[in-house]
């Protein structure tokens, strides 16, 4: 099993070499076998006695991270999802795109995707579901972006890349969560342990994560603005990521949690909502669309809706109908994808206001989108099957679970009133589509090219698409039994056995809805034209695209503002930062421990002469600050340092004082030199305020150095180390001198990097001034 | 150009300089027992060298001490490294220093200590280190 997810990959290696061919043959026709071949591996599995099997391969077993995969009824549907489909977009592209285009990356991207997307489906476990999740994003990103010369491309791809990254990297969040609370990886464990979970108190937020990634990749509102304009891509990446593949991967992944997550009455409420509003939202929405491909994009959008809706609801006949739904909509809304590119291509344009009339020139075209418009719209015809999942997703919306709550039944209330409200524009715009492409008055002038059939290869895919709604439409219960309901049941965690039929009786409920949707829809759809300016209206200037956009352009801006804010340039101000930072973490640190401590038992008695040389340290000190002229302040800190010396000598530090004076010596005849060779600069002139600033801080930094000071002295709570070296200095070291006997013998180390430092200060100098470059930059 | 006349000032740094020099000397040799030690002796000798440059210019100064202070950075980092790999040889750990009594025939008995290779290093890192710094910027034009 785990061929089939690196198949694709390990193919994708070879594309490079194989796409040098294609002056003579299309790259497509190499690409084809793969998925062609898996469809094949996984139809044997399909059956009536059908078990789940599991593979695992050792990966990174010491972090429970393998790659386990798992097949049961729901990977199964999907993985022939994939692969099926994956094989007919093949064959579509071969006639789509053109040799001239560069072939060998879209079939690079499109195995890539292929392999991410079987990986998704199979894996078991959920962080290798996530890698694989996450390779899905950055191939759809690379697919969007494929005409990457056009700028709505390189848009469409950064916002799909942005929405769906964000929502994976909390889906990331989550599974870290719901491995924490399970202790496992594996998400059959999880299911199997889904009484635990449920009682946990992380399972919320996991569940929220969770949620958030399966509702941006599968566009819910409102994450579902990426989609429309996802529809920059080639029209095959569009029909197979964007319509029957990636897409459902929110729905996979909700499906596949959903019988740990079920009994849990939020997860009812959040689900379905969102379902039911994408399902209103965007069929509304796509009532008024120009653009043929963004038709189908909302119309898309609002079938994940319905989808989402279901699999919110739980019970057996709605989870029964979304994995049925699921199926169809890949084949009717795959097969219009292909017919609108078909459009395109041999018109050269997909706005449906210059379009009308082609089922003159292009019947066959026409009749497929026939098939498949009807079947979207839920048309009571037998031999449709998008007519048997709706009147299922009706069937359902009467009867949800017992409210556990007071939001949770007033939703179930409302429920069957907003599916019919939105299967209602779901009706027009399938009417619309339909015959504003192909029926009423022909505009040849409008066109660009003349148009004409299509070839007979671009018709074989959306054939076969159509082929497969009107099978399904006449055989459900073939399907039924050999792998819808094997999914259903994965989903479901129960035996689901459901006959599909297609007559209820003229008192079924779900009848009436369904006639109420087609009455209703066909009086809007006629009408169509008077309704237009009540549809300009609602969405008017609100989208949620005005909040993604100003909200990208916000955050740009405002990072920038918030850079600029702080990083001026000005040194003086990160001092100032760098200062105060550093005095409120340790003298917050400080308070917030009960660190100050101030003991005074433990002292020295202080001389006469001690307090002379502070009392001229301190007054050198204070000098240097209000010094009027540089070089007056250079001199009064060479007083300062002279001090010091002088203090080391009280002290009785002969070495230190030594150093100390030749030290004070270069460096104020190096700054005197400084102060010789700078420009005649001009004195600062700050205002008060940051002259007072800087006086808090500095007189702070320096209260707070004192105060760790005394505090370190006050508590001495370990004895000093000092008696050892006066002890061995001459036992060990040889010498009399201990400061000279720990330099040089006891810390020698020490030393040997310091000398090594001052070696890197004298050849920095020496480098600095004699291989200076000119100004010219030599 | 201005052309001073330092009559003095040359005939006491010709005499102050070997003193200088001689009291770094004793400096570097004296600092295991008593104040003193590679760092400050080289110092001092660096003092009495910057003393002489000043006195007589560069000119004459690299005709007196013919030496490429830069290379006596590394070859004291050697010395003061080499004393420490040194000890490998005993299989004694890093840097670890011994010392004895020796009898010399006209200095009588005498400590000698491996740390003092090891000051040595200190004290000709430290000298090229400000000879080579002062120089360096004093020659800049």
């Amino acid at each position: 099993m785990i061929f089939t997810v690196l198949i694709p990959l390990l193919l994708a290696c070879f594309i490079p070499f194989i796409s040098r061919f294609k002056q003579k043959i299309h790259t497509g026709v190499f690409v084809f076998f793969v998925p062609f071949a898996i469809f094949l591996y996984f139809i044997q599995f399909t059956g009536t006695g059908f078990e789940s099997i599991q593979h695992t391969y050792n990966w990174i077993p010491s972090l429970g991270i393998n790659l386990d995969f798992h097949l049961d009824g729901l990977s199964l549907l999907f993985a022939l999802l994939i692969s099926g489909i994956g094989a007919l977009v093949v064959l579509y592209s071969i006639y789509y795109l053109d040799r001239s285009e560069n072939l060998g990356h879209f079939y690079v991207y499109l195995l890539m995707f292929m392999s991410a997307m079987l990986g998704i489906v199979l894996s078991d476990n959920v962080f290798v579901l996530y890698t694989f999740w996450e390779l899905t994003s950055i191939s759809s990103f690379l697919l969007i972006g494929y005409w990457h010369f056009k700028e709505k491309s390189r848009y469409g791809a950064l916002k799909s890349m942005m929405i769906t990254i964000f929502g994976g990297l909390s889906m990331f969040g989550g599974f870290i969560l719901l491995s924490v609370i399970s202790g496992t990886t594996s998400i059959q464990v999880m299911i199997a342990n889904a009484d635990m979970i449920l009682n946990h108190p992380y399972m919320p937020l996991a569940l929220g994560f969770i949620l958030l990634g399966a509702f941006t990749k599968s566009a819910q509102f409102p994450f579902h603005i990426w989609l429309p304009d996802a529809m920059e891509a080639p029209t095959p990446v569009s029909a197979y990521l964007h319509s029957a593949t990636m897409v459902k991967a929110g729905l996979y992944l909700v499906a596949r949690f959903s019988p740990v997550f079920a009994d849990f009455e939020w997860f009812f409420i959040i689900v379905s909502l969102a379902g039911i509003i994408t399902l209103c939202w965007a069929s509304y929405m796509a009532v008024h669309q120009t653009d043929l491909k963004a038709i189908l994009a909302f119309s898309t959008v609002s079938q994940l809706g319905m989808i989402m809706a279901m699999l919110g609801f739980g019970t057996k006949a709605a989870v029964f109908a979304a994995v049925f739904h699921i199926l169809n909509h890949a084949t009717f809304k795959g097969s219009l994808f292909m017919v609108a590119g078909t459009v395109d291509h041999e018109t050269g344009t997909r706005d449906i206001r210059k379009l009308g009339g082609l089922f003159t020139f292009m019947p066959i075209t026409a009749t497929l989108a026939l098939f498949g418009t009807f079947s979207m719209a839920g048309i009571p015809l037998p031999f449709l099957n998008g007519f048997y999942s709706k009147e299922l997703f009706f069937d359902s919306t009467l009867d949800l679970r017992e409210g556990m709550n007071a939001t949770a039944s007033f939703l179930a209330e409302a429920i069957p009133y907003l599916a019919v409200f939105g299967s209602i524009f779901t009706f027009v715009y399938s009417l619309y589509f339909l015959f504003g492409t192909f029926g009423g008055k022909t505009q040849v002038d409008k066109l660009a090219k003349k148009p004409h059939e299509a070839p007979f290869g671009m018709l074989i895919s959306p054939a076969i698409l159509v082929l497969g709604v009107i099978l399904i439409g006449l055989f459900p219960n073939a399907f039924n039994g050999t792998f819808i309901a094997h999914a259903a049941e994965a989903v479901y965690g129960g035996d689901i056995v459901k006959d599909i039929h297609f007559w209820h009786g003229w008192d079924s409920t779900a009848f009436q809805m369904s006639l109420a949707v087609v009455g209703l829809g066909a009086i809007l759809a006629v009408t169509r034209t008077k309704w237009n300016g009540v549809y300009q209206v609602l969405p008017g200037t609100w989208s949620v695209n005005k909040v993604y956009n100003s909200f990208m352009e916000k955050l740009d801006i405002y990072s920038r503002k918030m850079t600029t804010f702080y990083m001026t340039g000005s040194l003086r101000l990160y001092m100032a930062l760098i200062l105060s930072t550093i005095l409120i973490v340790t003298a917050g640190f400080m308070l917030a421990t009960n660190g100050f401590t101030i003991d005074f038992s433990n002292l020295a008695p202080v001389s006469i002469i001690e307090v002379a040389v502070v009392l001229v340290i301190i007054a050198a000190a204070i000098g240097t600050v209000f010094a009027k002229k540089n070089l007056a302040a250079i001199l009064i800190v060479g007083v300062a340092g002279y001090g010091v010396a002088l203090l080391f000598v009280i002290y009785r530090a002969p070495d230190l004082a030594l150093t100390q004076l030749v030290v004070e010596t270069v460096s104020v005849a190096l700054f005197l030199l400084c102060f010789y060779h700078l420009p005649n600069l001009k004195k600062r002139n700050d205002p008060l305020r940051t002259k007072m600033t800087n006086a808090i801080i500095s007189v702070g930094f320096g209260a707070m150095v004192t105060l760790i000071g005394i505090s370190a002295h006050s508590s001495d709570w370990f004895g000093t180390i000092s008696d050892y070296f006066l002890e061995t200095s001459y036992k060990l070291g040889g010498g009399n001198n201990v400061v000279n006997v720990i330099l040089v013998d006891m810390r020698g180390l020490d030393t040997l990097f310091e000398i090594a430092v001052l070696g890197i200060a004298a050849l920095a100098i020496y480098t600095l001034i004699k291989f200076k470059t000119d100004k010219g930059g030599k | 150009m201005y052309k001073p006349n330092d009559l003095i000032l040359r005939t006491t740094t010709s005499l102050i300089a070997f003193i200088l020099l001689g009291f770094s000397i004793y400096l570097l040799f004296a600092g295991h027992n008593s104040p003193g030690g590679g760092f400050i002796g080289g110092l001092m000798t660096s003092a009495a060298i910057v003393l002489m440059y000043m006195a007589y210019g560069a000119a004459v100064l690299e005709k007196v001490l013919p030496i490429n202070y830069r290379t006596m950075i590394p070859i004291g980092l050697l010395l003061a490294a080499g004393t420490g790999v040194g000890a490998f040889l005993f299989q004694q750990p890093f840097l670890s220093h011994t010392f004895d009594y020796f009898y010399f025939p006209i200095l009588g008995e005498l400590e000698l200590a491996t740390a003092m290779l090891f000051d040595l290093g200190v004290y000709l890192t430290v000298l090229g280190v400000t000879i080579t710094i002062i120089l360096s910027i004093a020659e800049d034009r």
